[in-house]
C-alpha cells in the first residue's frame, strides 16, 4: 500500500540560504500514487465537514488519480478562488478530518490542490473570471487581504463593477506581508493579482479608508461596501521592561523581510543576524519568525509558549474528524532553534535601553480528562532568565478597534475586536475582522459567503 | 327455514365489491392467494360417486395447503368441478331435456332478483326450466362463513333453441355474464350445460358436509377437479374460492394489471363469428374485484368460447420458455412466435388445471414453479394434485408416476380415452395451422436493423442539454460510467438515507418518486442471470387487437430483441417506409415556465396529438425531446408516455401501435422500467448514449465509442431483466403496461389523471410542482455556463447536493458521543437527526406528536427493560469481519436485546461462552435463501430463526459473495472452499407460494421448538396482507424492514429505486393485522435507518415491537460510511476479509451498548412526554401522531398522512405474549420420538419400521435436533438410528436430517426430501409391489437436498426440478432430474443415472456432478457458464469415486439401473459427464499448492 510522503521539502542547508518557497518540486508520478490513496469516502468528511470552501476534494483526488488534471482543477476551481494560496499554506484541515488519517496518515490534499492548480496554471488553463454580464451596480471592498479578495472576486464574477481600497501598495493582505516568502513566493499573488485586474476588478492601492478617502463615501458612492480589514491589533505583553529598544512584534521582522524582498524598500527595519532571538508565542507566526531568523544568521532562536507541549499525536479530547489537538512542526522549526513550553514571561531585562533578556517562570498545567490544558499555577522557585537580544511577540491578534474606520461607518465592534455586518445598509463584514483572527481559508470562504449575501442585498433578495 | 334466516341477515350482500371496505392503507386488491389444486379422472370415462368422493378425499390431503384466519373454522375457500351429474339432476328437477340440452347455473345470492335474472335468460333465447335450492348444512362450517354465507341455488336453463351445445354454451357465458353485470347481488359460481361447481369458503373436510348434493350415490362425474385455497388476508370470500367456470389455479399472476391493460386495450377489437353480436354483451370481460385467478378465468373462458380447445387456450395464456435454450420442433416455435404477438404471457408461480366438463387438462408456468404430482393406475384411474400420495392407491396398480415439468402441458382426453402428454399437445395445436410459415413470410426484415450497436454523436450542446435533463456528476460519474465501461449496472452499498424526492429540494425528475414493487412469499423472483434462460426482452410493435382470430397478418410485425433503441435503430425505424409501418414524431414539450395547467394543456395535445396521428395511419409513434423548440420546457418523458398511452387505449387504438420514447431523460435502469411499466414499446437513451461517447472520446473509459454503447445498452438489458425477475415476471411483453410500481408523493388527483392504478398513498404533488421541477432545470440550463454539472450528492454526501440523514455533522457527533459515552453529544447527533425542519429526509420528519399530559420520567419503563426490545439487524459474518460480528453479538447479549447472525453459519466455538465469559452466539439465526450454514445445530443454538425474505436494499435479489472474500475461516462455515465464490439464489427454492412459506415455519419449528419463528419482509404496497399470511402460518414474529435498509452490496438501482419507507409498511402491516383480528398472535418489528430514540417511539406507535438497528451499530464499532462494503476495503475493519484492514478494527462492545443505552434513555423521555409508561402501552397509537404543519416545505404540503396515522381497532392492537401457542403436533412426536429418545440418548442401534403419508410433513426434523442438543454438529455414529417407511412422505421428508439416523422408505416422496439435511441418510425406492420400471419414474418432487451440508441421499427414481440446489456437501444419487439440476452447488457430489432438464449445474461453483448422458446431447441442457464437461477417465480417482457410489446406491435401493450400468462398466463409463466447475478446479489447484508447500516446509524444519 503507498504510503503518505513525509519528505516534502528541500534540503534544510539549500532551503536556509535563500526565501524561496522551502518545498521540494513533486513528480506527477509521486502524485498521481498518492491521490490513489483517497478512498472517495461515501461521506468525505474532508469535504464536508474539513474544508471551509467545501472543494470537492475526493473527485479532485479522482480526477488526479485518472490523471486528468484539467478536470480535477474544474473540480477545484468550483469552489475555490484561489487554491494556489491554500495550497501552499492552509494548515489543511481537510487533512485532519480525512478517512485514511483514523488509521494511517491522512491523502496529502493540499500537495494535491498545489500540483492541480499550478499544472492549471502551466498549462494555461487558469483564465480571468469574467462575467457574462455586467450589471450596473458596484461595490466597494476595504482591504485586499484573502477575504476582500475572495468577495471581490465573487462579486466581479456576479458582475458587479468592483473596486478594492488597499492602504499597502499592493494587494494579499497578511499574505502579502506576513506570510514568508519561503512559504508563499509573492510571485504567486501578483500572479492572481494580474488575472483578477484582467477580469474588471479595480485596485485602489496606498488608499487607506478612513484617512485617504472617508468611508462615508465609499458607503455613498457604491451600492454595497464590502469591509475585509482584518485584525490589524497585535495582541501586546505587558510586562515590566516592554519599553526596552529590541522588543518587537513579530509582524515588524516579517513585514521588513517580505517588502524588501520584494524590493518595496531596500534595507531591513530589523535583523537577527547575530542575535540571541526569543520569540514568544507558539504558533504560526512564532515559526515563521523561526525561520526568517534562521535565515538572517541569527546567533541563537529559542521559541517559548505558555501552553504545555501537545501530544505527538491526536490527543483525545479532539477525535477523529475533529482537527487534531496535536504537536506541529513545520518547516522552520527544522532549520534550527529550539522550542520550549510551560514558561510564563514575567518582565524583560535590558542593558542601555535594549533588551538582553527575559525573565521566565515555569507553570504547570492542570488538565481536562481528556488531557487539555485548563487552568496554570506558577511553580515556585522556577524562574530562570532567558537572553535575548531581539524578541519577537507572536501572541496573535486582538481584532479590530472600535473607533476610526468602524465608528465611521457605524458599525458594531463587539468585546472581542469582531465587526458585525449592517446587511440592511449594504455594508458587510467578512474575514477576520468578523470572525476574529483566523485562518486564511476561513477568510477565504467568508469572503465568497458575504459576496453572496451582497449579491442577495444587491439584487433585491431574488 | 335456515337459508330464509341467512337471507335476512344478509339483505345486501354483493359480490361486485370486496367484503371489507379499504381502510387506512389497507386494500382488498393486495390479496394474494395460493394454494393446492387436485385433478382426478376415469379415463373410461364413466362418471361415477367414487370419483367425486376422491376428488373430495383429495382436497382434504391437501388441506395442510390451505389456511384458516382469525376464525380457525373458516377456511379460505374450497371447492370443486364436476361433469354435470345428469342422473343427479334429473332426480331432482322434473322435465330436464336430454342432456347438453339444457344448462345449469349454480348461484350465490341474487334473492329477490329472479325475475331479472329470468328476464336476461329469456332474451338470450333460454328457458328457465326451475331453481333449485341447494341443501346445505350451515351447522357444519366455520363462524365467519356462516355469516357470510350466501343462498345457494341453482337454475336449470333449456336451451333447446340453439343449434349446439356450443352455441348453448356461449349462450350460458352471455348469459352468466349479463347477471354479473346487471345483478351485482348474485354471484354465479358456474353456468354450464357441462359442468358445475360446488365452492364455499369452507374447509376441505366441510364440503361434503355442508353440500349434501354430493354425499348422494347418484351424484357422479368422470372427473373431479378440485382446489383448496391459502389466502394471505382474512376476508377470503364465497365467490374466490375456486374452482372458477374453468379453471383452479395454485399460484399467482405476477402480471396481473399488465396483463389487464393489455385486455382493455384489446377489447374495443375483440370480433369473433362466434360471438357476432353478443360479444358487447360480455365486455368488459373481467369483473372488478376479481382475484388474478379469477381474471385467468375469464381470459380462459373467452379463448375457449370463443372456439380454441382447452390445450390450446392455456399454451397461449401461459406458453413455456421458447428462447433459444430450449430444443422444440420448429412447428412448435413458430405457434409460439405467432401467438407471442397475440398474447403476452400471463405470469407467475402456476399449476393451473382446467375442464369443461368433459375433458381436463393441466399445465405449469414456465419456471415450474408450483409442484404437480400425477399417477396413472392400470384400471383408468388419473390423480394429479400439488402432492402425490393424495389417495391411498395400491402400488401394485400404478403405470406411471411422473410429473408436470416447466412449461408442460397434460390433456386428459376423456372422450377417447387418453392420456396426452407434453409433446404430443403440442404438435397437435402446432399444426393447427401454418403458423410457422405464417411467421416467416410476415416478419419484417429491415435490413441491418438491430444488428449492431451505433454509437450517440456528441452534439456541440451536451453539457447544455445534459444540465436541461437535470444530469449530475454522479449521474455520468457512478451511474452511466460504469455501465458503459463494464456493461453492468454498478454496486453500492450501505443503506439509502437521502430525502425522499417529495422531500428533497433539489429538482427532481418524475421517475423519482417511484420505488419498485418486488415479489415476496406468495411469488419468488426469479434469478436473471442464472435462469435468464426463461426470460425474455422480445417486443414487437404492430400487434393484432383482435386475439379471437386467427389470420397470417396477424404475423406482420416488427421484431425489437430488445426494447433499447440507439439513434441509428429509431433513424432505420423512422425509414422503414412501407406503408403499413409509418412512423411520426411528437415533441414532448410545453411552455417555458408554463405552471401546472399549461402543462396540462400541453399533454392533452400530446395525446390528441397521437390519436390523430394512429387514425392518420401511422404505427410508429416517436415521442421525443431530442430538439427542443426555444421557449418550450421537455415534459416529463413518464408523464408524456402514459398521457398517450391512455390516450389510445381509450380510443382503442393502442394494440397496433409503437410508442417510442425518445428521451434525454432517461439514463438509468429505473428510467426504462418505469416508461416501459407505463406503456412504452422502446426507448431510445439519445443522451444517455451521447454521454456515453463523450467519455468514451475523453478517454474516460477506455472501450471505444462501439464497445461503449453496447456495454452500456447491455447493461440496461441486464438491469431490465433483473427489475422484472424482481417481481417474478419472465417477460418484457407481460411487464409493459404492468405498473408495478408504488408512487410516494404524488397527488391522488394526478395519479387518476395520468397514471391510474397506481398505489399513492400519502398523496403529494401535482402538475405544478412537476412543471416547476422542469422549468428550474431549464432555468440552470439557460442561466449557468459552468462547464461542471453539479455534483449530484446522492450516493455519496456533497455539501451542496442531495440532503442525508447521515451528515458529517451527525456521524462526527455521534461516534464521539458513543465511544466516550458522553449523551450530551449523542444529543446533538439525535437532535441533527430528528429536527429535519431545515433539511427534510424522511416522512416521520414531517411527524409531531400529540399534545398529551406528561408523567414525570421514574414512572417510565427502564432503560434495561427498553433495550431487551432492540435487536441488531442481519449482517453475516462474511459481510463483516468476525471481530466486528462478534463484538456485535457480545453487546447485544449483555443487553438482553438479539443480534443477528445474518446468512453465513456461525462458528459453534461461539455457542460457548468466549475466554471472559461472555456470550458470544447471536440469538436470532438467519435462514436465508442460499442456506450458507444452516444446519440442524445452527438451528438449535438459536432463540429466534429468521426467515429473510427479502432485504430492503434489495428485495427479490440474491446475493453474490465473490471467491477473493471466502477465506478458509468463511468457507468452513458457510460448508464451501476458500476462493469459491458463493451464491445466493434470490428466491428461498423451498418458498414459491405462501403455503410453501407455511411449510418452511412448520420445518423450523420441528427443528428447534423453543426458538420463535420470525419473518423478515420489505415494506411495499400488500405487505400488511402478506404479513396476515404469514401470522396465519404460524410465524411468531414478522418483521417490516424499510426500503432504506443497509446493504453489503447492491445494484444501486435496488438500494435507490425498490420498497418503500418503513413507515408506510408499518401501518400497512399494523392495521391490516388488527382488521384481520390476527394482531395478538404476532409481534411486529421494525427496522430500516432507525437512528434515534424518536424513530423508536415512531415505531411503536405505527404498531412495532421491536426494532432493529444495523447501520448505527456498525457506526458505533468505527464505520465511517464510506459505502465501500462491496469492495472488502472497509478502513474501519468492520466489512472487509483483508488480515490487515481486519487489525484497524477499534470498535468495542462497550460503544453499541452506551449507543443502545442513549436511544432507550431517549425513549423514556418521550414515553414521558406522551404519558405513557411503557413500550408496550405506545404500540399501535398511532392517534398520538400528527402531522408537523409547522414544516413548510412547498413539495410536503400536500403529503396526506391521514390514512398512515389511522389507528386500527380492534380486539387486540398489540401482541399477547400471554395466549397460549398452539402446541407442536408433528409425526415425530407421534410415531418417532417415544421409541427412539431413549436411544438418542444412549447411542446405541436401532431399526424400527413406520408408514407414512403425504400429511405426514418434516419426518425426522425433531428427532435431528434433538440429536444436535446432545451431540453438537458431529451427530451419532452413521445408521446408529434407522427407520424403514413405507408409504407416501409428505413434504420435507428428513428436513435437516441429523448423523447416525437412515431413512428407508419404500413408496414415493414429495417435495424438499433431504431439505438442509446435515449428516444424515435417505434412500427412497417405489414400493416393493410397484410393477413399472423405477428409472423412468418419479420418485420424489421438486427441491430436493437442498441447502444441505452433509449426508447422503439415494433416490431410486427420477427426481423432480432443482435436485441438489445450494447443496454444500451432501452426496446425492438419482436417476433423472429436472429443470435446473446441482443449481448454486457448492460442494458435494451428485450423481444422475438419466437425462436432466435444461439449466443443469447454473450458477455451479463447486463439488462434483457426474451425469449419465445416453442420447450424448446432455451438453446442450447443462448450462456451461461456470463449469467444464469432462469424461471419467478410467483408473481415475473420479471413476473410483463414481464407481463407489453406484455400488452404495445398488446396494441401498436396489436400482435396477445402477446394477445394469455397473453390470457393463467398460461400455457405460464412456457415457458419464463429469460437471467440474471451473472455480473449484482452481480452489483445488490452489489447496494442492499450499498442501505441498506446508509439506515442504515441514521437510525444511526438519
Amino acid at each position: 500500500m503507498t504510503q503518505r510522503i513525509h519528505d516534502i521539502y528541500r534540503p534544510v542547508d539549500q532551503r536556509v540560504r535563500d526565501f524561496e518557497e522551502v518545498e521540494r518540486e513533486f513528480s506527477y508520478d509521486e502524485l498521481n500514487e498518492q491521490a490513489k490513496r483517497c478512498m472517495n469516502c461515501g461521506i468525505p468528511f474532508c469535504h464536508g465537514s474539513g474544508c471551509p470552501l467545501g472543494n470537492v476534494i475526493p473527485e479532485i483526488n479522482a480526477a488526479a488519480a485518472a490523471g486528468n488534471w484539467e478536470l480535477a482543477w474544474r473540480i477545484l476551481s468550483g469552489t475555490s478562488f484561489f487554491p494556489e494560496f491554500t495550497a501552499r499554506i492552509c494548515p489543511a484541515l481537510c487533512e485532519g478530518s480525512c478517512t485514511d488519517g483514523i488509521d494511517t496518515d491522512p491523502v496529502m490534499i493540499r500537495q494535491l490542490e498545489k500540483t492541480v492548480i499550478e499544472t492549471a496554471f502551466k498549462k494555461g488553463y487558469v483564465k480571468p473570471l469574467t462575467p457574462k454580464t455586467r450589471k450596473e451596480q458596484s461595490v466597494a471592498v476595504i482591504g485586499a487581504g484573502p477575504a476582500g479578495l475572495s468577495a471581490a472576486a465573487a462579486l466581479n464574477l456576479a458582475g458587479y463593477n468592483v473596486t478594492v481600497y488597499e492602504k499597502n501598495a499592493t494587494a494579499g493582505g497578511l499574505l502579502r506581508y506576513g506570510i514568508p516568502d519561503f512559504k508563499l513566493s509573492k510571485k504567486v499573488i501578483e500572479r492572481r493579482i494580474d488575472l483578477m485586474k484582467e477580469a474588471g476588478i479595480n485596485f485602489e492601492f496606498n488608499t487607506e479608508v478612513g484617512v485617504d478617502v472617508s468611508g462615508e463615501y465609499l458607503h455613498k458612492r457604491y451600492d454595497a461596501v464590502i469591509l475585509s480589514v482584518g485584525t490589524p491589533l497585535a495582541r501586546d505583553l505587558k510586562a515590566p521592561g516592554r519599553e526596552l529598544g529590541g522588543i518587537h512584534f513579530a509582524l515588524e521582522l516579517l513585514q521588513g523581510q517580505n517588502r524588501v524582498n520584494s524590493g518595496e524598500c531596500e534595507e531591513l527595519p530589523i535583523s537577527a543576524a547575530g542575535k540571541n532571538v526569543l520569540v514568544i508565542g507558539g504558533g504560526d507566526t512564532g515559526s515563521d519568525c523561526v525561520g526568517t531568523s534562521v535565515r538572517h544568521g541569527a546567533k541563537s532562536i529559542l521559541q517559548i509558549e505558555i501552553m504545555p507541549k501537545p501530544p505527538e499525536d491526536r490527543s483525545p479530547s479532539t477525535p477523529w474528524p475533529d482537527w487534531p489537538y496535536l504537536l506541529r512542526t513545520s518547516s522552520s522549526h527544522k532549520e534550527g532553534g529550539d522550542r520550549r513550553w510551560n514558561l510564563a514571561t514575567k518582565r524583560f531585562l535590558g542593558e542601555n535601553g535594549h533588551v538582553t533578556g527575559v525573565e521566565v517562570v515555569t507553570v504547570e498545567w492542570e488538565f481536562t480528562l481528556l488531557g487539555r490544558p485548563v487552568k496554570f499555577k506558577e511553580v515556585p522557585n522556577s524562574t530562570e532568565i532567558l537572553p535575548a537580544d531581539l524578541v519577537l511577540l507572536a501572541m496573535g491578534f486582538t481584532g479590530v478597534a472600535p473607533d476610526g474606520l468602524t465608528a465611521e461607518l457605524g458599525l458594531k465592534v463587539d468585546e472581542r475586536g469582531r465587526v458585525q455586518s449592517d446587511p440592511k445598509r449594504g455594508i458587510f463584514v467578512t474575514g477576520d475582522s468578523a470572525r476574529g483572527a483566523s485562518l486564511v481559508v476561513w477568510a477565504m470562504a467568508d469572503g465568497k459567503k458575504s459576496a453572496e449575501e451582497a449579491d442577495r442585498y444587491l439584487s433585491g433578495g431574488e | 327455514m335456515e337459508q330464509l334466516r341467512q337471507q335476512q341477515e344478509n339483505p345486501a350482500q354483493r359480490f361486485d365489491r370486496p367484503p371489507v371496505p379499504d381502510s387506512g392503507l389497507y386494500s382488498f386488491r393486495n390479496e394474494h392467494d395460493a394454494c393446492g389444486v387436485g385433478l382426478v379422472a376415469d379415463l373410461n370415462n364413466v362418471p361415477s360417486h367414487k370419483i367425486v368422493t376422491m376428488g373430495l378425499t383429495v382436497l382434504k390431503r391437501l388441506m395442510h395447503r390451505g389456511a384458516a384466519g382469525g376464525d380457525p373454522d373458516t377456511g379460505d375457500g374450497a371447492g370443486l368441478l364436476l361433469s354435470l351429474p345428469d342422473e343427479f339432476f334429473r332426480k331432482h328437477v322434473k322435465k330436464l331435456p336430454e342432456a347438453g340440452k339444457y344448462g345449469v347455473a349454480m348461484l350465490f345470492g341474487g334473492v329477490g332478483h329472479e325475475a331479472e335474472i329470468e328476464k336476461i335468460v329469456a332474451a338470450e333465447g333460454g328457458r328457465v326450466i326451475a331453481w333449485r335450492n341447494v341443501p346445505t348444512v350451515p351447522g357444519k362450517i366455520g363462524r365467519a362463513a356462516r355469516e357470510t354465507c350466501p343462498v345457494i341455488r341453482q337454475l336449470f336453463v333449456g336451451g333447446e333453441s340453439y343449434a349446439d351445445q356450443s352455441a348453448l354454451e356461449r349462450k350460458l357465458f352471455v348469459m352468466r355474464r349479463l347477471i354479473e353485470k346487471t345483478v351485482p347481488e348474485a354471484y354465479v359460481c358456474s353456468m354450464s350445460s357441462r359442468s358445475i361447481i360446488y365452492k364455499g369458503l369452507l374447509l376441505a373436510t366441510q364440503l361434503e358436509n355442508f353440500y349434501t348434493d354430493l354425499g348422494d350415490a347418484s351424484f357422479k362425474s368422470p372427473l373431479a377437479l378440485v382446489h383448496q385455497r391459502y389466502s394471505t388476508n382474512t376476508f377470503p370470500t364465497w365467490s374466490l374460492a375456486h374452482p372458477f367456470r374453468y379453471l383452479a389455479h395454485n399460484g399467482e399472476i405476477n402480471t396481473l394489471r399488465g396483463n389487464l391493460n393489455s385486455l382493455t386495450s384489446r377489447e374495443p377489437h375483440l370480433a369473433s363469428e362466434l360471438f357476432g353480436e353478443d360479444m358487447p354483451k360480455i365486455l368488459p370481460l373481467v369483473a372488478p374485484g376479481q382475484s388474478d385467478s379469477a381474471c385467468l378465468d375469464n381470459m380462459f373462458e373467452l379463448l375457449v368460447a370463443g372456439g380454441r380447445d382447452l390445450a390450446h387456450s392455456l399454451l397461449m395464456l401461459m406458453p413455456q420458455a421458447w428462447g433459444k435454450n430450449y430444443h422444440l420442433g420448429r412447428d412448435v416455435r413458430g405457434f409460439f412466435e405467432y401467438h407471442s404477438a397475440l398474447m403476452e404471457p400471463w405470469d407467475g408461480p402456476a399449476a393451473v388445471a382446467a375442464s369443461d366438463g368433459v375433458n381436463a387438462c393441466a399445465i405449469l408456468d414456465r419456471n415450474g414453479l408450483r409442484p404437480a404430482r400425477y399417477t396413472l393406475c392400470k384400471d383408468g384411474l388419473f390423480v394429479l394434485a400439488s402432492e402425490t400420495g393424495v389417495l391411498d392407491l395400491d402400488p401394485a396398480d400404478a403405470v406411471r408416476k411422473g410429473r408436470l415439468r416447466p412449461g408442460e402441458i397434460l390433456y386428459l382426453d376423456l372422450e377417447n380415452h387418453r392420456l396426452l402428454l407434453d409433446g404430443e399437445i403440442k404438435s397437435r395445436v402446432a399444426r393447427r395451422r401454418p403458423y410457422r410459415r405464417w411467421v416467416e413470410e410476415n416478419k419484417i426484415s429491415v435490413n441491418g436493423l438491430f444488428s449492431e450497436v451505433t454509437p450517440g454523436e456528441v452534439p456541440g450542446n451536451l453539457t447544455y442539454m445534459q444540465k436541461l435533463f437535470g444530469y449530475s456528476r454522479e449521474d455520468v460519474e457512478i451511474l452511466i460510467r460504469p455501465m458503459a465501461a463494464s456493461g453492468h449496472e454498478p454496486t453500492g452499498s450501505m443503506g439509502n438515507d437521502a430525502a425522499l424526492a417529495v422531500l428533497s429540494e433539489k429538482p427532481q425528475l418524475l421517475f423519482n418518486y417511484f420505488k419498485q414493487l418486488f415479489a415476496q412469499v406468495t411469488n419468488p423472483p426469479i434469478d436473471p442471470i442464472r435462469e435468464e434462460l426463461v426470460m425474455s426482452l422480445l417486443t414487437y410493435i404492430g400487434n393484432p387487437g383482435n386475439i379471437l382470430a386467427e389470420k397470417p397478418q396477424y404475423a406482420r410485425l416488427v421484431k425489437l430483441q430488445r426494447p433499447v433503441l440507439t439513434d441509428d435503430e429509431i433513424g432505420r425505424l423512422e425509414q422503414i417506409g412501407s406503408n403499413d409501418f409509418r412512423a411520426k414524431v411528437l415533441p414532448m414539450e410545453f411552455p417555458a415556465g408554463g405552471d401546472g395547467r399549461m402543462l396540462e394543456r400541453a399533454l392533452k395535445r400530446l395525446a390528441t396529438d397521437a390519436v390523430a396521428a394512429v387514425q392518420e395511419n401511422n404505427r410508429i409513434l416517436i415521442l421525443s425531446d431530442r430538439n427542443p423548440s426555444p421557449g418550450s420546457t421537455p415534459i416529463p418523458s413518464l408523464l408524456a408516455t402514459a398521457a398517450v398511452n391512455r390516450a389510445l387505449v381509450n380510443a382503442g387504438l393502442r394494440p397496433g401501435v409503437g410508442l417510442v420514447v425518445q428521451s434525454g431523460e432517461v439514463r438509468e435502469i429505473m428510467h426504462f422500467a418505469l416508461l416501459i411499466g407505463y406503456g412504452a414499446t422502446a426507448v431510445n437513451p439519445y443522451l444517455a448514449l451521447q454521454t456515453v461517447t463523450a467519455l468514451s472520446q475523453e478517454g474516460i473509459i477506455a472501450a471505444d465509442p462501439v464497445i461503449a454503447a453496447s456495454n452500456y445498452i447491455n447493461a440496461v438489458d441486464k438491469g431490465l431483466l433483473k427489475v422484472m425477475s424482481k417481481m417474478g415476471i419472465s417477460t418484457l411483453r407481460s411487464y409493459r403496461s404492468g405498473q408495478v410500481f408504488e408512487a410516494v408523493g404524488l397527488s391522488q388527483e394526478l395519479i387518476d389523471e395520468f397514471l391510474p392504478g397506481t398505489a399513492s398513498r400519502i398523496g403529494g404533488i401535482g402538475l405544478d410542482e412537476i412543471a416547476g421541477e422542469a422549468n428550474a432545470r431549464r432555468k440552470e440550463a439557460d442561466q449557468s455556463d459552468n462547464p461542471l454539472l453539479p455534483d449530484g450528492g446522492v450516493y455519496q454526501y456533497r455539501r451542496d447536493g442531495e440532503q442525508h440523514l447521515w451528515t458529517p455533522a451527525s456521524l462526527a457527533a455521534f461516534r464521539q458521543g458513543v465511544q466516550t459515552g458522553d449523551y450530551a453529544k449523542y444529543k446533538v447527533y439525535s437532535k441533527l437527526i430528528d429536527d429535519q425542519a431545515g433539511h427534510l429526509c424522511t416522512l416521520r420528519g414531517l411527524f409531531d406528536f400529540a399534545e398529551t399530559a406528561p408523567i414525570p420520567i421514574e414512572e417510565v419503563e427502564s432503560v434495561e427493560s427498553i433495550v431487551k426490545r432492540f435487536v441488531s439487524g442481519a449482517m453475516s459474518l462474511g459481510s463483516l469481519s468476525p471481530e466486528a460480528h462478534e463484538a456485535i453479538a457480545i453487546a447485544m447479549n449483555t443487553l438482553g436485546g438479539m443480534s443477528n447472525s445474518g446468512e453465513g453459519g456461525e462458528d459453534a466455538i461461539r455457542y460457548t461462552p468466549g475466554p471472559n465469559g461472555e456470550d458470544r452466539s447471536s440469538a436470532i439465526k438467519q435462514i436465508a435463501s442460499g442456506r450458507f450454514g444452516v444446519t440442524i445445530d445452527y438451528l438449535r443454538h438459536a432463540k429466534d430463526l429468521q426467515i429473510k425474505m427479502a432485504q430492503g436494499a434489495k428485495p427479490g435479489e440474491g446475493g453474490q459473495l465473490p471467491g477473493h472474500k471466502v477465506d478458509k475461516y468463511i468457507a468452513r462455515l458457510r460448508h464451501s472452499m476458500p476462493n469459491v465464490t458463493l451464491i445466493s439464489p434470490p428466491p428461498h427454492h423451498d418458498i414459491y407460494s405462501i403455503e410453501d412459506l407455511a411449510q418452511l415455519i412448520y420445518d423450523l419449528k420441528n427443528a428447534n421448538p423453543r426458538a420463535r419463528v420470525s419473518v423478515k419482509l420489505v415494506a411495499e404496497v400488500g405487505v400488511g396482507t402478506i404479513a396476515a399470511g404469514v401470522a396465519k402460518a404460524h410465524s411468531d414474529v414478522v418483521l417490516i424492514a424499510g426500503h432504506d435498509g443497509g446493504t453489503g452490496a447492491s445494484p444501486l438501482t435496488s438500494i435507490k429505486h425498490a420498497g418503500l419507507p418503513w413507515e408506510l409498511g408499518l401501518a400497512e402491516t399494523q392495521q391490516t393485522l388488527v382488521l384481520n383480528h390476527l394482531r395478538d398472535r404476532i409481534r411486529i418489528q421494525v427496522d430500516g435507518q432507525l437512528k434515534t430514540g424518536r424513530d423508536v417511539i415512531v415505531g411503536a406507535l405505527l404498531g412495532a415491537e421491536e426494532f432493529g438497528f444495523a447501520t448505527t451499530v456498525l457506526v458505533c464499532l468505527g464505520c465511517v460510511m464510506m459505502r465501500k462494503c462491496h469492495e472488502n476495503s472497509c478502513p474501519a475493519g468492520i466489512a472487509t476479509q483483508d488480515h490487515e484492514l481486519r487489525k484497524r478494527f477499534a470498535g468495542k462492545p462497550e460503544y453499541v451498548m452506551n449507543f443502545l443505552r442513549f436511544v432507550a434513555q431517549e425513549v423514556r423521555e418521550y414515553l414521558a412526554q406522551l404519558g405513557l409508561h411503557s413500550l408496550e402501552a405506545a404500540c399501535g397509537r398511532s392517534d398520538l401522531l400528527k402531522m408537523n404543519r409547522a414544516i413548510d416545505f412547498y413539495k410536503a404540503r400536500n403529503l396526506d398522512f391521514a390514512n398512515m396515522l389511522r389507528p386500527a381497532m380492534g380486539p387486540a392492537i398489540h401482541c399477547d405474549d400471554a395466549a397460549a401457542k398452539e402446541p407442536l403436533e408433528n409425526y415425530d412426536r407421534r410415531e418417532l420420538l417415544p421409541e427412539l429418545t431413549k436411544h438418542v440418548k444412549n447411542g446405541k442401534k436401532i431399526v424400527i419400521d413406520r408408514k407414512v403419508c403425504n400429511v405426514d410433513r418434516t419426518v425426522g426434523t425433531e428427532l435431528s435436533g434433538d440429536i444436535a442438543d446432545i451431540y453438537g454438529e458431529k451427530g451419532l455414529p452413521e445408521d446408529t438410528i434407522r427407520v424403514r417407511f413405507t408409504g407416501c412422505a409428505g413434504q420435507s421428508f428428513g428436513a435437516f436430517l441429523a448423523p447416525g439416523v437412515t431413512f428407508e422408505l419404500s413408496g414415493e416422496a414429495n417435495d424438499y426430501v433431504g431439505k438442509g439435511i446435515s449428516g444424515g441418510k435417505i434412500i427412497i425406492r417405489p414400493a416393493a409391489e410397484a410393477t413399472f420400471k423405477a428409472s423412468q419414474n418419479v420418485v420424489a418432487g421438486n427441491v430436493i437436498g437442498y441447502g444441505g451440508t452433509s449426508g447422503k441421499v439415494f433416490l431410486c427414481g427420477q427426481a423432480g426440478e432443482r435436485f441438489a440446489i445450494r447443496n454444500s456437501g451432501v452426496t446425492l444419487v438419482t436417476e433423472g432430474v429436472g429443470d435446473h439440476g446441482c443449481e448454486y452447488m457448492t460442494g458435494g457430489r451428485v450423481v444422475v443415472l438419466g437425462s436432466t432438464g435444461v439449466n443443469f449445474a447454473a450458477g455451479m461453483t463447486g463439488g462434483l456432478a457426474y451425469v449419465y448422458d445416453e442420447t450424448g446431447d446432455f451438453d446442450l441442457r447443462c448450462n456451461v457458464g461456470t463449469v467444464d464437461l469432462e469424461t471419467v477417465e478410467h483408473g481415475s480417482g473420479d471413476e473410483a469415486e463414481l464407481l463407489a457410489l453406484l455400488r452404495e446406491h445398488a446396494e441401498s435401493t436396489g436400482s435396477e439401473k445402477a446394477k445394469a450400468i455397473l453390470a457393463d462398466w467398460v461400455n457405460s463409463r464412456p457415457k458419464f459427464v463429469k460437471v467440474f466447475p471451473v472455480e473449484y478446479r482452481q480452489a483445488l489447484g490452489r489447496m494442492a499448492r499450499e498442501d505441498a508447500e506446508a509439506v515442504d516446509r515441514r521437510k525444511e524444519d526438519n
